[in-house]
């Protein structure tokens, strides 16, 4: 029971108290990890170093001496986070085997405080994508497929049909990195949010996900997306983690030049009780074409939440809204087509056996180490960046992005405290279904309720509030003020006791038993 | 036919540390050896802007009298090539970090020093920018060799308009900026060593008519292959265009040992570098001290005027210093600061010395420089250092020696055998003769055997006189003073 979900009041409390030791939980983490590798969560597990991290942690505790909360507690990096001496895949052939030497500052900090690195968690490759189905690893699985809620609403459509292939996707791109602390194989984890990554699979596999204000935290050592828009994310089971992680990240980087300056002072989520002062918008356009109608229901019963507990809920308008897809997506494709320029096979990666040239080993290089989402917006990014499209494109969209901008400061101004909305379309979709579109159209369906807060980089958050009618989580959004976290995961914070989202009840299969797992799913329940 | 000349030039900035990592500058070190994860493009990593290297892109932009942009901006500039890691160059395309400038240099009209005029150029901008790595064709194992020492080091490229017309415009241009970085400490500027490298654009046209098309020419590494490169490139193109041909649009390289420009086959077409702005990089804002705000840190800010307060004096100004100093002429001027501590070997010779400046510095041009010169010496690697000469000027002021018995003293000198010029001297009988009653012997017997000479001068061609004291001063072994030997010998044939 003390390892139900909290990181701040309770595994943190019971690794003090010696309930459980850093190294027993370590080994649970690792036997689970195994269990549950159908997910297809992780693509490294790094079990030596783990363990080694884990005594080391474990040795502090005798002596009383704990580096902090997250000492000795395990945790995953989404794989497009250098972690030195454990491989960094970014889930592309062009890295594969790629060792980096250095570790991202976040990696770092987390490690300092005692962290335990069980391994690197699945994307979509590069990060481009919705549904964590676009790596060279295979997809993700979200962990709600096998759980009871699930399976008890779900309806076999033919005998021959099983879970295997009713499975449904994590969203994505941190797919991996939500779909491990949903199954209790982490703690914590790290992901990024360039367009909703980190939200996103947080709402379907029923976690908190937390894209922080763009300057808080650190980006040196995550291979980059959009420079312009990602932002280390931090997915965990409950809104006070994602403020610890928070506290232990944010601040200044004088590797990252595009860090804020302040200092940053970690804080303690006050208990909120008095919603009264608080003024909550619904912004109109995130009324979405596509949004399923359960889920409207939802974002309709927290707007009245909010209202009876007498917050000030007001309807708003944020215009430019729909012009976002299209403004992303010629940003998004120019800083790919950028960033992905150094992938060359020259100093480190994949290269190509081709060799008649330096031209002919780079295109036969980039060919082989690249899937064809990543080439899509690479030639779609050097199309808007020539010389003659470069104003009527580029130009033209960095327009756009400060209206869109423009209108949260607006409506901030205005006297709103955090805007409430949806955080995905609908539920998660079965895979089958999912791939029937390609990545392009999922992407820009999905991302159109996620992405504005990240043209404008502002911060916000998932939060889980309930199942739908097939079983699955639900999550809704709050989007806060520039660098204001404390107020937006207080606000968070309430909410999330409001809805009390339950516990997902997994279902684990052990083939060598043949028998549920029950106990390895009580322990965690 | 009026040919139009103008340059890039790239500048190295003199810096510990490449622009936006931190790994060493540093010549000819082991290759790979000062490579950082940020210059050997590993993904993930992020520049961090070197303060050094702005501030010296600011001094140089203050002594060129540019106008300084408070806020300047970055960008990446893309093309696929072996020696640029990241597939793109962070560059000032947008708006660069100084505009506006000029610079004055001189150049002798006729090649007569004595005849030089000052022409000024404008300063269209200058960028900070990366350098490149080098990449090394190894074409009988069919390789590339690539070497990312230099890949990151930071540049200032100089823009300079199209207002020169012949190389030795240019090369003076050239020389002058190489001049004021040196003295400024911002690049040290060796073009051996490729801390500055030219680029030329050339074109010609008709008085009157618009310009005409311009080629680029490159791989150009010192001065004097600059002038020779654009020259025959201005001739190229009038010949061309002459005999009914086009002028492509292209770059060309320089072949020093043909003296020609040849087609670069490098690049096909023309390229399109995608230009974005540099996402990692904030905006680059420079204060002045009306605008540097109270309670910054004094580390994170470079102050415009602070840096303006503390500009060394530069080659213009220090050659009017000298030529106000020492009453020495202009071109004079110009010549001690073209060679690399010259004027200092000058400065210590007249404080050594009671000969004045205005005669040392005959010594210093004429004699001293030619035997540089002759043997390929820098004034640092001289044998005769200042105190050697001081002294031996010193021999001759106080009119021990003449003045061709002190040229034969610098020539044994020169031989770096550690003798004193008191001792050559002394060894090689080159005192004057002091007794005036010797000297009067020697005249007297001189005038006895020139019968011929003695009636031609009496009879009013005193032009003769000069053969007399030839003579005696063949007697005398150049041991007489040529003035004390005319006077005595007027006197005699006067009587």
């Amino acid at each position: 029971a003390a390892l139900k979900g909290g990181l701040r009041f309770q595994v943190s409390a019971a690794l003090k108290e010696g309930h459980v030791t850093p190294t027993e939980l370590c080994q649970r983490c690792l036997s689970l990890i195994k269990s549950t590798k159908f997910l297809n969560a992780y693509i490294t597990v790094a079990e030596e170093t783990a363990l080694k991290q884990a005594e080391e942690s474990e040795k502090r505790y005798r002596r009383g001496q704990p580096l902090g909360v997250l000492d000795g507690i395990p945790i995953a990096v989404k794989d497009n986070f250098n972690t030195a001496g454990i491989e960094t895949t970014c889930a592309s052939n062009m890295l594969k085997g790629y060792i980096s030497p250095y570790n991202a500052t976040v990696v770092q900090k987390l490690l300092d405080q005692g962290a335990v690195l069980l391994g690197k968690t699945n994307l979509d490759e590069f990060a481009m994508g919705s549904g964590s189905t676009d790596g060279v690893f295979g997809p993700v699985r979200n962990p709600w497929s096998y759980s009871r809620q699930y399976k008890e609403k779900s309806v076999p459509k033919s005998h021959s049909e099983d879970e295997e292939s009713n499975w449904v996707i994590t969203g994505g791109s941190s797919g991996g990195s939500a779909a491990a602390v949903s199954s209790f194989t982490c703690f914590a984890a790290l992901g990024s949010d360039t367009g909703g990554s980190t939200r996103n699979p947080a709402a379907h596999c029923g976690v908190v996900g937390l894209k922080p204000t763009y300057g808080l935290i650190s980006r040196h050592g995550l291979i980059p997306l959009v420079n312009s828009m990602d932002v280390p994310g931090i997915l965990t089971r409950c809104v006070d983690d994602a403020a610890v992680v928070l506290g232990s990240l944010a601040g200044h980087d004088p590797k990252d030049s595009t860090t804020i300056q302040d200092n940053f002072k970690p804080f303690e989520l006050p208990n909120l009780t008095d919603v009264s002062k608080l003024s909550i918008g619904i912004p109109k356009e995130y009324h979405a074409p596509g949004l399923s109608s359960e889920i409207l229901a939802l974002w309709s019963k927290a707007a009245d939440l909010f209202k009876n507990a007498g917050a000030k809920v007001v309807e708003v308008s944020l215009p430019h809204t729909r012009y976002s897809i299209v403004c992303y997506h010629v940003l998004c494709t120019a800083e790919v087509a950028s960033n992905m320029a150094r992938f060359d096979g020259l100093e480190y990666g994949h290269r190509s056996d081709m060799n008649k040239s330096t031209e002919s080993m780079y295109a036969a290089t980039r060919r082989e180490g690249f899937n064809d989402v990543v080439r899509g917006r690479i030639l779609s990014g050097n199309y808007f960046l020539l010389k003659q499209n470069y104003e009527n494109y580029f130009i033209k969209a960095q327009k756009v992005r400060r209206l869109i901008a423009n209108d949260f400061v607006k409506v901030f101004g205005s006297g709103v405290d955090i805007l409430l909305t949806p955080t995905t379309l609908s539920d998660a979709v079965p895979y089958m279904e999912f791939i029937k579109e390609d990545n392009r159209t999922r992407s820009a369906q999905d991302d159109i309720l996620t992405q504005a807060a990240n043209m404008a980089g502002l911060p916000a958050i998932n939060v889980p509030t309930g199942l739908s009618e097939r079983g699955l989580p639900v999550g809704l959004q709050f989007i806060g003020r520039s660098f204001q976290e404390k107020q937006l995961l207080t606000v968070a914070k309430w909410f999330e006791k409001q809805v009390k989202f339950p516990m997902i009840q997994l279902e684990v299969k052990r083939h060598d038993h043949g028998a549920f797992q029950h106990q390895k799913s009580a322990f965690f329940s | 036919w009026v040919p139009v000349v103008g340059l890039e030039i790239h500048a190295q900035i003199s810096s510990n540390s490449k622009l936006f990592s931190g790994s060493q500058v540093q010549f000819a070190a082991a290759p790979n050896s000062l490579v950082s994860f940020f210059d050997a493009s590993l993904p993930g990593t992020l520049p961090v802007l070197n303060r050094r290297c702005v501030e010296a892109a600011v001094m140089t932009g203050l002594a060129l009298n540019c106008s300084i942009n408070k806020r300047s901006l970055f960008d990446r500039k893309h093309y696929f090539y072996a020696d640029l890691p990241a597939g793109y160059q962070i560059t000032q395309q947008r708006v660069p970090i100084a505009v506006n400038g000029s610079l004055s240099y001189s150049i002798c009209i006729d090649n007569k020093m004595s005849q030089m005029v000052t022409k000024t150029v404008r300063i269209k901008q200058i960028q900070l920018e990366q350098d490149s790595g080098k990449s090394l064709h190894d074409d009988t194992r069919n390789q590339t060799l690539v070497d990312l020492n230099r890949a990151g080091v930071g540049l200032m490229e100089v823009v300079m308009e199209p207002d020169m017309c012949c190389g030795e415009e240019a090369a003076a241009a050239v020389r002058e900026l190489q001049l004021i970085l040196q003295t400024l400490g911002s690049s040290q500027a060796v073009m051996a060593e490729g801390q500055l490298r030219v680029d030329a654009n050339i074109s010609v046209h008709h008085p009157g008519e618009h310009y005409g098309v311009r080629t680029e020419v490159k791989n150009i590494n010192s001065l004097r292959f600059l002038a020779k490169a654009v020259d025959y490139e201005i001739q190229r193109q009038i010949e061309e265009l002459e005999n009914g041909g086009t002028i492509l649009n292209e770059t060309r390289a320089f072949d020093s040992k043909l003296g020609c420009t040849v087609p670069m086959r490098d690049k096909e077409g023309k390229q399109d570098y995608r230009f974005m702005p540099e996402p990692n990089l904030p905006p680059l804002i420079l204060y002045d001290a009306k605008s540097l705000p109270a309670n910054m840190n004094h580390q994170q800010v470079v102050n415009v005027d602070w840096i303006h307060e503390r500009l060394p004096d530069l080659p213009s100004v220090k050659r009017a210093k000298l030529v106000e100093r020492y009453g020495i002429l202009p071109e004079h001027g110009f010549t001690l600061l073209n060679e690399d501590g010259l004027t200092e070997f000058f400065e210590n010779v007249v404080k050594q010395t009671q000969m004045k400046p205005k005669k040392v510095i005959g010594w210093i041009l004429n004699d001293l420089l030619s035997y540089l010169k002759q043997h390929s010496l820098t004034v640092k690697e001289s044998p005769v250092s200042s105190f050697l000469l001081a002294d031996l000027l010193n021999l001759l002021e106080k009119k021990e020696i003449s003045s061709t018995a002190a040229k034969q003293v610098l020539a044994e000198l020169w031989k770096g055998e550690g003798k004193t010029p008191f001792e050559i001297v002394k060894e090689k009988k080159l005192e004057l003769i002091q007794d005036q009653k010797e000297l009067e012997q020697i005249c007297q017997a001189v005038i006895d055997g020139q019968e011929n000479e003695v009636m031609a001068i009496k009879a009013g061609n005193q032009k003769v006189l000069n053969k007399l004291i030839g003579l005696v001063q063949r007697e005398t072994q150049g041991r007489s003073n040529p003035a004390l030997v005319k006077q005595l010998l007027e006197k005699k044939l006067s009587e």
